[in-house]
């Protein structure tokens, strides 16, 4: 194209002064933030029950950190991440590994992010391990469960962490439960998707429970349902005919709740005791369909079994959540505010340490490793995998439906403490299982 | 015993929802030669827009039986308006060119209309329990089943046997076989194709609908229900042959009996069973069960 116009030249050149100046002015001001990436589900199946909670938590934290209203503990930090203000990208963690690999290196090379805060799927948490590491990007993940990530990943992290327990820690909670709730039951089989979290759950509760209750049969026709398949009609005639009374479960989302209506309508909560490992997500959405009388667990002090912590930081946010969402917050929301507080911790923390001036990478993530900060409901303990990893306290209780006061209540809740459920630093989870859990402070 | 008519029972069922989500993906590309990927959407429409009738029924204090009209409301609503959008202002362009690019632009829409869909109902679940609890369940062998899902199984005979009986025992029926045996020697004939084409593609988008509608009270009615239909779906038709509904239906009882083998007898092998058998029949008749043989044109 020709331009032989003279006011229209005078134009361009102006539009390309400007957009100079844009730019310049959108590097000073880049200059003066933090970018924090921010991948979740925001579409998909994954999106209900915790791609959109996760965001909808992380953006509440990351609002009060930049206004400087967060409560105690982190009321006197200031504003921002050591002074300065979190840049929040949110984008859609669907499409699969490969696509997100491309996205984070987009986002690191061309966007000019800071850190990441993100990642649900344990596929795309594997995926992105080495990735980060190559990059030398400060990457939170704050839900994501396999233990592949520390234990064959990545044995030696420098700038990946993990904010919340792993399968293992989950998988001993609920045998550990089991054991004492339930300890002569006369058997137990499960239905869990088939992937990688579904395996990893199911293998961690088994061996266990192996550990735990030897004598104790498990079926050798346990349920792998495919991810997202939403029809379980067959899985719940096979459940019915075991004589396997506990059923354990890692279902989650569309797929938990697809296998609650289909089980509810035969009546399978009425005949087996279900174990469901993560089914938080869906207690309040599901309200007094939710069924009763089920051991539930949160992955963590999360959601439901948050309710009742009497902190200001905890008060604070679920008032908040629920008058902006109209729910209380679920496991994601406490677990995506969790990443987002551990970079506030970090970043304030390393500051300090350097004089008041804004810190490197290295000098944040030295101040993370191995810390302990006060998270919404618990405190995190980064003590595992070379202080990447977190340990908090485990919580499983029974749900019920109180139709008096129209909501949810658990009860014969046990708390488990980190070292009582987690693996002891420097030992992969499955050998501390199948040695008998050694160690193991309870 | 009791396990063997367990087994039958489970496949019976899912064997129907099976055909259910595939029939109106065979009738569309048996007659029109279209890959339609948005068949997924049509599906996923049909929940959405049936759980939404459902609840709104289910506010009012009309009797429960009426919900049924909700779940086959939706499915008509959606089929037609879906269907008719769909191959008025984007197929009906493209039937002139290749396969390919028909297919790619059924995958494009159906990504757009997976955004769209969000758009309208945003990401919550929506859920649609109380046509499940109006039927109640009854035992079998002393195996409790919720009679809803048993409906499933006269539900895709019902529509079976009336697309069939369509097709082989009225004029439509003759003018449709007409079209699907020879495009250009039927319109030379005087048949109107453009509009058989039409007619076809919105019966198509009403199976697919009533799929997603019928299935929404027994579901979490969320993003991305539609994708794993859609490949289901294609695993069906391939094994009993592209365009057959005989075809669907065989395939549909043979994936459906399987699976329910798999699950009562080992587990394990579940997600193998599907894609097993459809690597069996494309080994020893690519075209699948079903499908004719191609007389090739010169």
């Amino acid at each position: 194209m020709k331009f032989t116009n003279k006011p229209a030249r005078a134009v361009l050149l102006a539009a390309g002064l400007a957009a100079a100046v844009g730019v310049t002015a959108g590097i000073a001001q880049a200059a003066e933030t933090v970018v924090m990436a921010l991948p979740n589900f925001l579409t998909g199946a994954g999106a209900p029950a915790f791609g959109v909670p996760s965001r909808n938590g992380a953006e509440i934290i990351i609002e009060a950190i930049n206004k400087g209203t967060l409560p105690a503990p982190y009321d006197k930090s200031g504003k921002g991440l050591a002074g300065r203000q979190i840049e929040a990208i949110f984008y859609d963690e669907s499409g699969g590994s490969t696509k997100q690999v491309t996205e984070f290196r987009n986002k690191v090379q061309k966007q000019g992010v800071d850190l990441f805060v993100g990642y649900i799927s344990s596929g795309t948490c594997a995926a992105i391990t080495p990735v980060a590491e190559e990059l030398k990007m400060l990457t939170i993940f704050p839900i994501c469960g396999t233990p592949r990530i520390f234990e064959e990943i990545d044995p030696n992290p420098k700038y990946v962490f993990r904010t919340m327990g792993n399968a293992t820690a989950d998988g001993v909670a609920e045998a550990k439960y089991v054991q004492a709730n339930l300890p002569n039951i006369s058997g137990y089989t499960g239905i869990n998707q088939n992937y990688a979290w579904g395996q990893d759950s199911w293998r961690d509760f088994d061996l266990a429970m192996k550990q735990l209750l030897p004598s104790v049969p498990v079926s050798d026709k346990t349920q792998w349902p495919k991810i997202f398949s939403g029809q379980y009609g067959t899985e719940i005639s096979a459940l019915l005919l075991s004589k396997e009374p506990l059923v354990h479960s890692s279902l989650w989302g569309g797929d938990l709740e697809a296998f609650i209506f289909q089980g509810s309508a035969r009546g399978l909560f009425r005949k087996k005791k279900l174990l469901f490992s993560v089914a938080d997500t869906s207690v309040y959405r599901l309200g007094k369909k939710f069924p009763s009388g089920v051991i539930l667990g949160a992955r963590g002090p999360y959601g439901i079994f948050a309710a009742k912590v009497d902190t200001p930081l905890n008060n604070w946010f679920r008032k908040l959540y629920s008058d902006r969402y109209s729910t209380p917050p679920v496991g994601g929301s406490y677990q995506a505010a969790q990443g987002v507080l551990a970079a506030k911790f970090a970043y304030d923390k390393a500051a300090a340490m350097n004089g008041g001036k804004f810190p490197s990478t290295d000098q944040v993530i030295a101040a993370l490793e191995g810390a302990t900060y006060q998270s919404i409901a618990a405190k995190v303990h980064m003590n595992r995998s070379k202080g990447h990893q977190a340990a908090t306290v485990h919580m499983i209780g029974v749900i019920n439906w109180d139709k008096e006061a129209g909501e949810h209540v658990l009860s014969n809740v046990t708390v488990f403490q980190p070292d009582c459920v987690m693996a002891p630093a420097g030992v992969k989870g499955t050998d501390w299982l199948k040695g008998g859990m050694k160690g193991a402070k309870c | 015993m009791q396990e063997l008519i367990v087994i039958l029972v489970d496949g019976l069922v899912f064997s129907s929802y099976l055909f259910m989500v595939a029939v109106g993906l065979t009738v569309i590309f048996g007659v029109m030669k279209i890959l339609n990927v948005t068949h997924g959407s049509f599906y996923a429409f049909g929940a959405y827009l049936s759980a939404t009738l459902i609840g709104i029924y289910y506010a009012t204090d009309l009797p429960e039986f009426g919900g049924f009209v909700a779940i086959f409301a939706a499915a008509l609503i959606i089929g037609i308006v879906l269907g008719v959008i769909l191959e008025r202002c984007l197929l009906r362009f493209l039937y002139s060119r290749d396969e390919h690019i028909i297919v790619l632009a059924t995958f494009a829409m159906f990504l757009v209309l997976e955004d769209v869909l969000i758009m309208i109902w945003g990401t919550d679940p929506y859920f649609a329990y109380q046509p499940v609890g109006v039927l109640g369940a009854v035992d079998i062998v002393d195996m409790t089943f919720d009679v809803y899902s048993l409906t499933l199984i006269g539900l895709s005979g019902f529509v079976g046997l009336g697309l069939w009986l369509g097709l082989t025992r009225t004029k439509w029926g003759k003018l449709l076989l007409a079209v699907i045996f020879d495009r250009e020697l039927s319109q030379a004939m005087g048949i109107n194709v453009t509009r058989v084409f039409l007619a076809t593609f919105v019966i198509g988008a009403i199976m697919g609908a009533l799929g997603g509608a019928y299935l929404a009270p027994t579901i979490s009615v969320s993003p991305g229900i539609g994708v794993e239909v859609i490949v289901l779906a294609f695993a069906v038709v391939v094994i009993g042959g592209m365009g057959s509904i005989p075809g669907a239906l065989i395939g549909s009882l043979l994936v459906g009996l399987s699976r329910a083998v798999a699950v009562h007898k080992l587990p394990e092998v579940e997600l193998f069973v599907i894609y097993a058998i459809m690597a069996l029949v494309l080994t020893f008749r690519p075209e699948g069960l079903f499908a004719p043989p191609q007389a090739r044109k010169i």
